[in-house]
């Protein structure tokens, strides 16, 4: 039904029939079965499904963390074969260098002493609000904080694809709804692919212009609901909310098997 | 009820408000080297056995003035110096390349495993039947009690490195050289630093072994010479000076940890 909306040769992500076995010494975990989605460039897809259903996983199997898996997994017709700078990642988590600080840690291999690279540090701190925080340590940052700086960091290095996981999920309301719009201006910038995980509807329904609805036990794309909304979206707007009410009615149906006691944990 | 324990309480720690923070830590040896020395002036503790504290300070000026003191010292620190830097350096080298590389890891650590089990000191007399007693001889047992410390430290710093950051470096396509650089070796800092401060001590309590076994010159020299005299103020001088480098040297390392590693976030107590 989408194949309509991304031609074949339009598609620059093309997951296929991925599934991903863990391996642990109390029973092997399935975490993805049979995983199907062709994003087209410069698409912004969000994911969103309940906690353990393989969110995570699918990403840094994109992100060519994580190589050992069933199926194919195709940026721009190569299959990925290891993690490189074009597949930005956003972890779940910070990830900053405790020994760098703020401006090091988003520069990272880049000079500061280069102009170039020093206005552009600048400019991504002054985007994530992070001014007078620049010669600080990650200890001396909050959750939210850090994050934004793992947010810069990312942004900075403008990939082809951008991979987040949950990015604001440490944020305040208020950070969050601007880090939204941060996102949004970036990519529709510089056309960015985006594949975004995230736990809140709103947020989904937002920035996706489709919406993947993950199942646990084993993680599955329930289903892939379009987003027909021009941008800027209004969350306020009618036809918004009859869409996150669509989505989650999808959502609830996921929920129903949580019950069931499959391959979990 | 609350403040009248409270006020009981600052009571109790009046006295100890009169004296300066700093003073705090000397209070306890102040008044023993005072006992010591009231009890040794009152004839109390026989002089060949424990001299006064003033008669072991009164040594320590003459010694220092007659340059004695000061050529032991000059031989003792180069001694336990390049024992300390070759085992030090070897350590790290041998650490750094088991902790990186899996094939240095299975061919080179179980050997090196086994030999740390082996007690330092028990090998003395085959140094001495293979080497003599020469400066070689000590240097060589020096750094083998330097190296150890530096080796299992490095080794260990390195495996602790976080694999979170290390897919970071992955996805920023950090060359090997700049994952070492950037990564690995800060990371591995603060085990390397704790390492540098073991090996410190192991070869200050090596050089004195050492220097005790025959030699003509060192502060360790000095002292069984000294004892071979009954001359007990001279061994005092000698094992001060020993306290004070080794002292002196770890509080160094422990300011380089300071500067070095501000970045961490530490339980203080
Ligand atoms: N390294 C691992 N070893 C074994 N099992 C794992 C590992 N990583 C994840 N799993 C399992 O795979 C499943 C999916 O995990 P994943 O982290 O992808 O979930 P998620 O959808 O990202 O959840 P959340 O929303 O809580 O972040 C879980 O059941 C988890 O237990
Ligand atoms: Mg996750």
């Amino acid at each position: 039904m989408y194949g309509m909306v991304s031609g074949m040769s339009a598609d620059t992500l093309i997951i296929e029939q991925v599934n991903k076995i863990f391996q642990a010494p109390t029973g092997n975990v399935m975490a993805l079965k049979g995983i199907d989605l062709r994003v087209r460039k410069g698409e912004f897809i969000t994911l969103i499904g309940p906690s353990g259903c393989g969110k995570s996983t699918l990403l840094k199997i994109v992100a060519g963390l994580d190589t050992s898996y069933e199926g194919n997994v195709l940026l721009n017709d190569k299959p990925v074969s290891g993690p490189s700078i074009e597949k930005g990642f956003i972890f779940q988590e910070p990830r900053l260098f405790p020994w760098l600080t703020v401006e090091k840690n988003i520069a990272g291999n880049l000079s500061l002493k280069q102009a170039a690279v020093r206005k552009k540090v600048d400019e991504f701190i002054e985007l994530v609000r992070l001014q007078g925080f620049e010669k600080a340590y990650p200890r001396e940052l909050s959750g939210g904080m850090a994050q934004r700086v793992a947010i810069a960091r990312a942004l900075l290095r403008n990939p082809d694809v951008l991979l987040l996981d949950e990015p604001f999920g440490a944020l305040d309301a208020f950070t969050r709804s601007h880090m939204q719009e941060v996102l949004l201006d970036i990519w529709q910038n510089n056309r960015t692919t985006m594949l975004f995980v995230t736990h809140d509807l709103d947020e989904a329904v937002f920035l996706g212009e489709r919406v993947v609805i993950m199942n646990p036990r084993p993680g599955h794309i329930r289903s892939i609901l379009p987003i027909d909304l021009p941008f800027p979206r209004k969350r306020t707007g009618s036809s918004f909310q009859e869409l996150r009410t669509k989505v989650l009615r999808e959502f609830e149906k996921v929920e129903e098997p949580e019950f069931d006691t499959g391959a979990g944990i | 009820m609350k403040s009248e324990i409270a006020a009981r309480k600052a009571a109790g720690q009046d006295w100890l408000r009169a004296v300066p923070g700093p003073l705090h830590a000397w209070l306890v040896p102040i008044a023993i080297v005072a006992l010591w020395q009231i009890a040794g002036g009152l004839g109390w503790i026989s002089a060949t056995l424990l001299p006064t504290p003033l008669t072991i300070a009164k040594q320590f000026v003459s010694l220092g003035l007659s340059g004695e003191l000061w050529e032991h010292f000059q031989i003792s620190i180069l001694r336990a110096l390049s024992g300390f830097v070759l085992g030090g350096l070897t350590g790290l080298a041998l650490g750094l390349s088991t902790g990186l590389g899996k094939m240095a890891e299975r061919t080179l650590d179980p050997s090196l495993q086994m030999l740390r089990t082996v007690p330092l000191l028990s090998l003395i007399p085959l140094f001495i039947l293979w080497f003599g007693i020469g400066e070689f001889s000590k240097i060589l047992m020096i750094s083998l009690g330097a190296f150890f410390p530096m080796y299992v430290n490095t080794f260990l710093g390195i495996r602790s490195v976080d694999v979170k950051l290390y897919d970071v470096s992955r996805i920023f396509q950090y060359s090997k050289l700049q994952l070492v650089i950037r990564l690995i070796i800060p990371a591995a800092l603060p085990n390397i630093l704790l390492g540098i401060r073991l090996s410190l001590g192991v070869s200050w309590l090596v050089l004195v072994v050492a220097e005790m076994m025959g030699t003509s010159a060192g502060i360790g020299y000095m002292i069984q010479d000294a004892r071979a005299y009954s001359q007990t103020d001279i061994v005092f001088v000698g094992i001060i000076i020993f306290a004070i480098v080794g002292k002196l040297s770890d509080s160094v390392v422990r300011l380089l940890e300071s500067k070095l590693l501000r970045w961490r976030e530490t339980y203080k107590g």
